[in-house]
Order: C-alpha cells, then structure tokens, then sequence
C-alpha cells in the first residue's frame, strides 16, 4: 500500500516527487545489477573450476605431457602417474551402468505412462525419483555392506562356474569372486542412474500428442506396438539426453564406487576384478597424497574427468533443449 | 484367415510379454527403494540410542555418539545454504525478470544446468585450490563454501522456472500503479513464487546435506568437537565414510546408524519439499 501512495503524485511539490523517482531509479539499478552480478558468478564458478583445475594440474600434465592419458602405471613410490587404468575403470562402469538402466528406466516409463492404475502413478513416480534422492554414501554403505557380499557368496561363484569353460566369457567372468569389483560397482550405478533416466523418459512421453497414440490404436495397433513405433521414435532426443544426463551422472558419481571398486590401479579383463575410478581414486588418496607431483596428478585426473562431464552434459542439455523448444515447453 | 489369426496372437502375446517386462522393471525399481531402506532400517536402528546425539565420536573400539559429526554437518549446511542462496535466488530473478531473452540468460542457463549435474568431487578440487591450498589448511569455512557452490545451481534453477510461470499480467497490474521494477518483482512475483522457491531452497538443503565427497578435503574431518570455522571440522557424511570402511564394529554400527539419520533426514526434506509445489517436479 505503501507503494501507492509514495508513487502518487500528491499535494507534495514538485522536487519531493524528483527526489523520490530519483531514488527508486537508484535502487531499481542497484537491484538489476545485483540481480546481473549474481547470474554472471554462476559463469564465473564455472570458469573458476576450469582454471583452478587446469593450474592445479600444471606440474603433472607438463611433466607427463600426453602419455598421462597413456600410462597404466600409478606408483606413488617413483612418482610414475598415468590415468589410464581411472579412465578405463570410469567408462566401464557407466558404460554398462547405462546400458542395465535404460531398458529398465524405459520400462518403468512406459508401466507409468500406459498401464499404471491412475491412483498409484503418482506414488510409485515418486517413490522411483526418491531412489535419486538417498545420498550417494548410502548406496556405498549398503552397497559394501550387504551387496557385495550378497554377490560374493551367491551370483558370482555361479556366473563364473556357468561360464569357466566358455572362451572369452571365461575371462569376462574370471574369479576369485571378491564381491567388490568393477560389475559390483556398475550395479550400483545403474540403480543411482535409474531415477534419472526414468523421470526424464516419463517426461518427455508425456509431451506425446494424445491424437498420434489414438490414431496409431486407431488402426489396431497394440500398447507395445505404440509404444515402439510411435511413442519412442517421437521422443527419440528426449530419451538420448536423459541417457546422456544419466550418463554425466554415473561417470561423475563419487562415494558408492569408491566403497565397492576396490581400489586397484590396474586394467582387469575380468569384470569381477578390482579396479578404479577417476573420482574414486581421488576421494581415496587425495588427503593421503605427499608431494605436489602427486596431488597434481590428482588433480589432473579431476580435470579429465570435468572435460568428460562437460562433454556429455552439454550433449545432453542440447538434446532436451531441442526437444523443449519443439513442445514450446 | 489362419495366418491372420496367427499374426494377431504372435502380436497379442508379444504386447503381452513387453508389459509384463515393463512391470517387472517397475518392481525392480520399487525393490531396489525397499531393499536400500529396509537393510538401512534393520541395521541402523538398532544403534540408535540418545547416546548418537549426545555424546562425542569415540577413539576405535569405544563407545559413543556422533553429536560432532551431527553439530558440524548443521553449521556447515547452514551456512551453505545461508551464502548460496542469496546468489541463486538473485541470479534466478535476473534469468526471469531482467533478462529473460537477453543472450547472457540463456548462457547463464546453460551453464547453470551443467553445473547442477557436474560431479561433486569437482567442486572439492576447486574449493581446495581456491582456499584450502592459499590458507595452509583444511577448514570448515572451505567445506561450507564448497556446499553454498552446490546449493546455487537448484537455486537458479527453480527461481527461475517458478517466476517465468507468474502470470505477466500480475507484473503489469504492479507497474500501472506506477511500482518500480524492483517492487513489482519483490512485492509481486517473488509472492507469487514464493512456494516454488522455498521448495527449491528445500531440495537444495536435502541435496547437500549428505554429500561427502566435496567435504573429503575441504572440511576435512575431526575426531573432536569444534566450533570453530577455521579449522578442519567433522560432518555425519564424512565420519559415515570413515567409521564404514573402518574395521572396529563400534565405528561400523555408528555408521550404519548416521546413514539411518542422513536418508530420514534427506527423504524427509525432499517429500516435504513436492508436498509443497504439488505436481510439480524437479528434473
């Protein structure tokens, strides 16, 4: 009500009413360029990370040059740092962390959009996107915990029996079963990825015209049959970008991998072997590390894995734009 | 005619498996969700006592609580949240007030986006190099600028979202009784909005109360209690982390019961936070 009143002008001369527009012209300008400042910081931390990152790793990139992306060698003793067997570890398990929750996350989009009683869609999609909300520490507890030794004691000693005398899956599959491990670790993953790739999925299905499912049931066409004709192909970028959102995530992810990798700088055939992250090498040794050859190389590690995230988010930030502007959402 | 009733059943019975597979991957996912709280409920609670909230983190092989842990997760999250949020919510109203088709707010959009699914341990390496490494020493204050850093992209973006769906008609109403622009968005559309920014500042708080990895070496750790900021600081996240991969059952138990803590205390927050907005959802 104030505003009013201040705004009207009153019986008031003239120069109180200059006075008073000259000081809400002042405040408006100080506000708007608070308001530019703050949104210009957000540009500024990102640029931050990359030349903190990229000065902190100076020392290892311009000692190693190229061939730290080479190297699998990682021995604190001699100073010999390489990313390779981090860089390996890392694509594996969100490789196949992807690859075990998109058809699952798919599929829990299509139950809620298409079969799912009204009343329960909303309970069981929040309940899916609380599983993205457990701190990824818990996964790591429960994974170390009950998890592993879970896989350990029943489905490993199996998997490598089944396939002992097969060639080729037999290396894939190669024992002793520790439990912890690379496919521990992917398992892991694919469950924190899930809630991801699911809300997005269930997203953009809902930006599907009504009338190009009804006409597609129309023609006789069964729920499968619009979903895999007409429903994916439609939402074909949405679904990539969420893949690739997904994706950024799993490569990111810290604490659950670091509880279950094992920790061991070495390239494995065996999906069962202990291996390591990037993320997961730097949360282990970080603090522990003496010499700044060391913590550079740490850090050049972080820088690899930010130049990777950048990449695969952009990618996937581009894909839901596109399919944002085409919705006119 | 034969074959024609052989393709509809071959179709029939395929569209039948397909949906039952799609349940089946919903069953997975709601398991997983039980599984998770169901081992964290079985093997915490039975080491939740007062002692967890009043007494300090025990030396290996001792008994005793996490209350330093607890203090320093509240007063690191606090302050966060109190330094990040400010910076969110401004930036958010210039995305959606001041610039909303200028060329820097879909930068700033972009960017935002990136930064709100970029790997936390990143943000640990960069507040180490932006402070721990000039002061010579690990910090709470570090820890707690590396958590405001998290906090200011769920910020942003929920800001703006929320006030790009004020009506613009409440906008024009505040500007024809001759309010100033900063008013209008103060008195009008951050009003309007405020539930959606709440819920944001909510999310934001549940997300960064259990992370770990960019405390690691940041704030550190600390088997004592402390209040000061300057120095390094224990948190329930960090101290989880250590006592689990710890080979003394006190420390494992502890553990097992601060996890209970943080996912009640993180699910709880989050609920509450859709709770307010209704259907909306956070991507």
């Amino acid at each position: 009500m104030t505003i009013v009143s201040e705004a009207t002008p009153s019986s008031d001369s003239m120069r109180s009413r200059d006075a008073t527009v000259r000081r809400f012209a002042l405040t408006d300008t100080v506000f708007r360029e608070s308001t530019r400042f703050s949104a210009i910081l957000v540009l500024l931390i990102l640029g931050g990370v990359a030349i903190s990152l990229f000065a902190g790793s100076w020392e290892a990139l311009s000692k190693f040059g190229f061939s730290f992306l080479t190297t699998e060698s990682w021995n604190p003793v001699t100073e010999n740092f390489g990313a390779l067997s981090p860089i390996y570890g890392t694509i594996v398990t969100s490789g196949i962390a992807i690859l075990i929750a998109v058809p699952i996350g798919i599929g829990i989009a299509v139950f809620l959009t298409e079969l799912c009683p009204r009343p329960l869609r909303r309970p069981i999609g929040i309940a899916v996107e609380l599983l993205a909300g457990i701190p990824s520490i818990i996964y790591g507890i429960w994974g170390l915990f009950v998890f592993a030794p879970f896989l350990q004691t029943t489905i490993q000693p199996f998997i490598i029996n089944l396939f002992h005398d097969v060639p080729g899956l037999s290396s894939l599959f190669a024992g002793p079963p520790y439990g912890i491990g690379l496919l521990t670790s992917s398992l892991i993953l694919a469950i924190m990825v899930l809630p991801f790739i699911t809300s997005i999925t269930k997203d953009v299905f809902d930006t599907v015209p009504a009338v190009l499912k009804e006409s597609a049931y129309g023609i006789g066409c069964t729920t499968w049959e619009v979903t895999r004709r007409v429903v994916i192909p439609y939402t074909r970028v949405g679904i990539m970008g969420g893949v690739m959102l997904g994706l950024g995530r799993a490569l990111g992810e810290t604490m659950a991998v670091t509880f279950v990798i094992g920790n061991a700088h070495r390239i494995s055939a065996s999906l069962f072997a202990p291996a390591t992250t990037i993320s997961a090498t730097i949360a282990n040794e970080f603090t522990e590390a003496d010499g700044s050859l060391y913590t550079s190389s740490l850090v050049a590690l972080g820088l690899i894995l930010f130049v990777i995230t950048f990449i695969i988010l952009a990618i996937a930030r581009y894909m839901l734009m596109r399919i944002d502007a085409r919705t006119g959402a | 005619m034969s074959t024609a009733s052989s393709l509809h059943h071959s179709r029939k019975r395929k569209n039948s498996v397909m949906m039952v597979l799609c349940v089946v991957a919903a069953g997975i996912g709601l398991a997983w969700l039980a599984l998770i709280l169901g081992a964290l409920i079985y093997k915490g609670l039975s080491g939740l006592s007062l002692a967890v909230f009043t007494e300090m983190t025990p030396p290996p092989g001792d008994a005793g609580g996490l209350l330093n842990a607890i203090y320093g997760s509240v007063v690191m999250t606090v302050i966060g949240v109190v330094v990040g949020t400010p910076i969110g919510v401004l930036a958010g109203t210039y995305m959606a007030e001041y610039g909303r088709f200028s060329r820097l707010t879909t930068i700033v959009r972009f960017i935002n986006d990136i930064l709100l699914s970029a790997p936390s341990i990143i943000i640990g390496l960069f507040v180490y190099e932006l402070m721990v490494r000039p002061m010579g020493h690990f910090s709470a204050i570090a820890g707690a600028v590396a958590l405001a850093i998290l906090v200011i992209p769920v910020v942003v973006r929920t800001t703006e979202d929320m006030l790009n769906l004020v009506p613009n008609a409440l906008r024009e109403a505040g500007t024809a009784i001759g309010a100033p622009r900063w008013v209008v968005i103060r008195s009008v559309a951050y009003r309007a909005a405020l539930s959606g920014i709440v819920t944001g500042i909510l999310l934001s708080i549940a997300r960064i109360s259990g992370e770990t990895a960019p405390l690691l070496f940041t704030a550190l750790n600390n088997q004592f209690w402390s209040s000061n900021l300057n120095a390094p600081m224990a948190s329930l996240p960090v101290t989880i982390f250590q006592f689990a991969l710890s080979p003394y059952e006190e420390w494992q138990q502890l553990a097992w019961t601060g996890a209970l803590i943080i996912t009640l205390t993180v699910l709880g927050l989050s609920i509450f936070a859709r709770s307010l907005t209704g259907r909306r959802e956070d991507r």
